[in-house]
């Protein structure tokens, strides 16, 4: 029976081409724009690390109180490098990393060439661990080295490509900054987006890889000064990196690994008891006022997700809503024309049960060829907004198979949903009715 | 005409007519909102920074093993470096002008913090106003193409230097006209003394610069967009940016010559692929986000113009079809082909105007809940007039072509079956 009506169907789109060109160009447009505009929100509000992302925590200190709190209260979302330095001292996670933003120059080996700029973090060596980062060759550098100010780095595979030609240099020497450093590690491929570690400095999204990864302390005591966001809520009282140190200004991101609940409560504690010491001691004269959040929840409230790319989806399923109000109207107007069709099949004896069959199937084949245009509009729509969007996001966008299934499955379900209440009345057509009048 | 055959004929198809009219209202709910950000972002990205834009193009460049800027010895030195660069940019043929400059309007680079009438205010407090300094020297107005309005400009004499991260104080400014209004409403600000960032020393106040725009670019400046304050120092750190004007239709023979110069005065620098981009360059990256989102909506504007247009169209050809009998008679019982006419184009504008009454309280729910999620203002009432005669004039010219169809129905054609 389907294969009949799959013919009946495919006659029927043919008798009357121009509409059905016409409900196959909207469902196809329709559902381009929101696949494509899908594609660009999934890339954006992705989890960076799916399988740990609820383990990871942000701390934040309040150490400017109440004059320095957002409207909504929040406290700085960056640290200060005492309160920074004291955590990681106090070393209460099971693993905790303090980092800062660096963009130090490097340069060859090979003097005919010129030096180079990265950008990297200065880290503790419970970050690699922590966060699953993945080694070509070596590892990170452990916890002496971090208390040793040893003078090791971990590079990106990119950076090694350049330096050494892609061959395992751990043990080699890279000037950074003009000091030697010795190579540990070298780096996996590993740019995860949104850049989860440090979202403020990154504002979420980052189209240059992490490079350079030293230790805190001995980037802290080579003075290699950080290049990300510094804020300040009063004018530090000596001048210089060290003066910086030594101030509240917020510089600092952190993050820590809590493996269950019981862990996390703990940690609140430990936080709270930290900023009542701190009350105590009298360098904060305001009762503790911390947060903790998983990265998830952290993502969100760094509204990591642009406020554009939210907009646009939403318009963009309106815009299929209303191709689907569309559908619905010409499916209509196309199933009543052929009352009299209906009502001799009817009065033949077709239960209505074969009239819904034959006239989903009809609009299944509306949406599947409305599918198969809004593929095609897809892939030249996520191709495109490379064109329109800002190249950190739009380099995320891309085109996979669930993409492609999802976009099928969207344009026949809606089709087929928007075909229900035509078909509805299709089957209720009376067939006496109809043979009367003809 | 009477309207009520047409009202008559419109309860014998109440679906097709609730689903022309509820297409209608979302589309106009829709494109109102969308034109309405594409008019916000038009609007942001047509600001004028203050600067003259063309032949100017920014240096970003970073010494490699640079001395110390935290010991005074160290900032000497980096002073020299920077000095030396600056001499040799200033003596390439075809520049005009050169400056140093810790960043440009919309580079999203900045430097913020507040200024006073009172001494040691702290910050984030009521008396503060918000500002963005540009740290640079005497050619500053010469090179960026800001125009002084009162007072003086910097001389050569009044150009110090200092650390990066040092506060020595800050004896003369030159502030934007905007910031100079709001800091003293009843004007004459030359000479009028503020306090920078909480200091007890004072800034004076040698001259006000028409406009310049902020380096924020995110909506987190938009309160502070045009405070600008000027400070003639030189900033010395490891790495350095300097603003060159070259002569009309020089700029692309200049940028070329920047790379090579620099590294033949000092070889241990980093100059990669973005070190010298043209101000244009700055601009379009500034708006990239803006300008894409104009253009997306303006696409999802157009599909959904006509896709409604298209429904309409369809929907009227089965209608006409379905009463081309009754149009016949009408016909043959006297009424002219203009009535016939008539009577679709008003049908139409009875469906397309409930439609529309939907739309403007869908448009108006739509907005009110932007609002709420995301940085959106109030839609204004012309944005929702314009959208209402947009979509009437759409349902007009959509049911031309149907409604002229039906009104070429012979007559005759009342005798034969439907």
């Amino acid at each position: 029976m389907f294969a009949y009506y799959l013919e009946l169907a495919l006659r029927s789109l043919k008798r009357s081409p121009g509409l059905t060109a016409l409900m196959v160009l909207a469902i196809g447009f329709g559902v381009a724009a929101s696949m494509t505009s899908w594609s660009v929100f999934r890339a954006v509000s992705g989890d960076p690390i799916p399988w740990k992302s609820s383990k990871l925590f942000v701390p934040q200190i309040d150490m400017w109180g109440p004059n320095g709190r957002s409207p909504d209260g929040e406290p700085p979302n960056a640290m200060d490098y005492t309160d920074a330095v004291a955590l990681m001292r106090d070393h209460r996670a099971k693993r905790q990393s303090a980092m800062y933003q660096i963009s130090p120059s490097i340069v060859p080996a090979d003097a005919s060439k010129h030096p180079l700029n990265v950008s990297g973090h200065a880290v503790y060596g419970e970050f690699f661990p922590m966060l699953d980062v993945p080694f070509k060759f070596g590892r990170g550098w452990s916890n002496s080295d971090d208390a040793n100010r040893a003078q090791v780095v971990v590079i990106s595979s990119k950076l090694n490509q350049k330096l050494f030609g892609g061959v395992d240099s751990v043990g080699k020497i890279v000037n950074v900054e003009g000091r030697d450093y010795r190579v540990v590690g070298v780096l996996d491929q590993w740019n995860p987006q949104p850049r989860f570690y440090d979202v403020v400095n990154s504002g979420g999204f980052s189209t240059s890889d992490a490079d350079v990864f030293l230790p805190f302390q001995t980037a802290i005591q080579a003075s290699i000064p950080n290049d990300g966001n510094t804020n300040c809520n009063a004018v530090p009282d000596e001048p210089g990196f060290v003066g910086l140190q030594h101030s509240p200004c917020a510089w600092i991101a952190f993050m820590a690994e809590l493996d269950d609940a019981a862990a996390v409560t703990a940690y609140r504690a430990y936080l709270d008891g930290y900023a009542k010491d701190q009350q105590a001691a009298g360098r904060f004269r305001w009762a503790p006022n911390n947060r903790l959040r998983d990265v998830p929840a952290w993502l969100e409230n760094q509204h990591v997700v642009p406020s554009d790319t939210k907009v646009s989806l939403l318009v963009a399923l309106g815009l299929l809503l209303v191709c689907l109000v569309n559908t619905v109207g010409l499916l209509l107007a196309k199933f009543l024309r052929r009352s009299s069709e209906i009502g001799v099949r009817r009065a033949l004896g077709a239960p209505r049960a074969a009239i819904y069959t034959q006239f989903l199937v009809e609009a299944g084949i509306v949406g599947a060829a409305g599918g198969v245009l809004g593929l095609l509009l897809t892939g030249a729509g996520v191709a495109s907004v490379g064109w329109v969007l800002p190249r950190d996001i739009a380099s995320l966008a891309r085109i996979d198979v669930s993409l492609l299934v999802l976009t099928l499955l969207v344009a026949v379900v809606a089709t087929m949903l928007a075909g229900l209440y035509p078909t509805y009345r299709a089957s209720r057509v009376q067939p006496a009715w109809q043979l009367k009048s003809n | 005409m009477k309207l009520h055959p047409i009202l008559a004929a419109l309860r014998k198809h109440k679906a097709g007519t609730v689903l022309i009219s509820l297409q209608i209202a979302l589309t106009l709910a829709i494109v109102c909102n969308a034109i309405f950000i594409i008019g916000q972002r038009i609007e942001r990205v047509n600001r004028l920074t203050g600067l003259d834009e063309s032949n100017l193009f920014l240096v970003t460049q970073q010494w490699v093993g640079a001395p110390n800027a935290d010991t005074a010895e160290g900032v000497e030195k980096l002073d020299a470096m920077q000095r030396e660069d600056l001499a040799a940019l200033r003596n390439l043929p075809g520049v005009v002008s050169v400056t140093p400059t810790n960043s440009l309007p919309l580079l999203n680079s900045s430097w913020t913090g507040s200024v006073s009438h009172k001494p040691g205010a702290q910050l984030g407090g009521k008396d503060n106003t918000r500002t963005a300094y540009y740290f640079t020297d005497d050619q500053v107005l010469d090179t960026m193409g800001l125009k002084l309005v009162a007072g003086r400009a910097f001389s050569a004499g009044d150009v110090q230097h200092q650390g990066f991260r040092d506060q020595p104080p800050r004896p003369i400014a030159m502030i934007t006209k905007a910031l100079a209004d709001k800091l003293f409403p009843d004007g004459g600000a030359v000479g009028k003394v503020i306090y920078s960032d909480g200091s007890n020393a004072p800034t004076t106040i040698i001259g006000v610069v028409e406009r310049m725009q902020t380096p924020a670019t995110g909506s987190w400046g938009n309160d502070f967009a045009w405070y600008s304050t000027l400070i003639p120092t030189r900033l010395d750190a490891n790495f350095a940016r300097y603003a060159v004007r070259t002569r009309p239709g020089q700029l692309d023979t200049v940028m070329r010559a920047v790379t090579p110069l620099l590294y033949k005065v000092n070889p241990l620098r980093v100059l990669d692929d973005d070190s010298v981009r043209p101000y244009s360059e700055i601009r379009a990256k500034a708006y990239r986000a803006d300008v894409g989102m104009a253009i997306l909506m303006g696409v999802i504007c157009l599909i959904l113009v006509a896709v409604t247009a298209a429904g309409i169209v369809g929907l009227t050809s089965f209608w006409v079809g379905q009463r081309h009998r009754q149009i016949g008679v009408r016909r043959a019982l006297g009424a002219r082909k203009i009535d016939i006419l008539h009577y679709f184009q008003i049908e139409n504008l009875l469906i397309a105007g409930v439609g529309v009454l939907l739309g403007i309280a869908l448009a108006i729910a739509l907005n009110l809940w932007l609002m709420t999620r995301y940085e959106m203002t109030r839609l204004p009432v012309p944005y929702v007039l314009v959208g209402v005669l947009a979509m009437l004039v759409i349902g007009q010219a959509a049911v031309f072509v149907p409604a002229r169809r039906a009104s070429n129905v012979p007559p005759v054609s009342a005798t034969r079956a439907a």
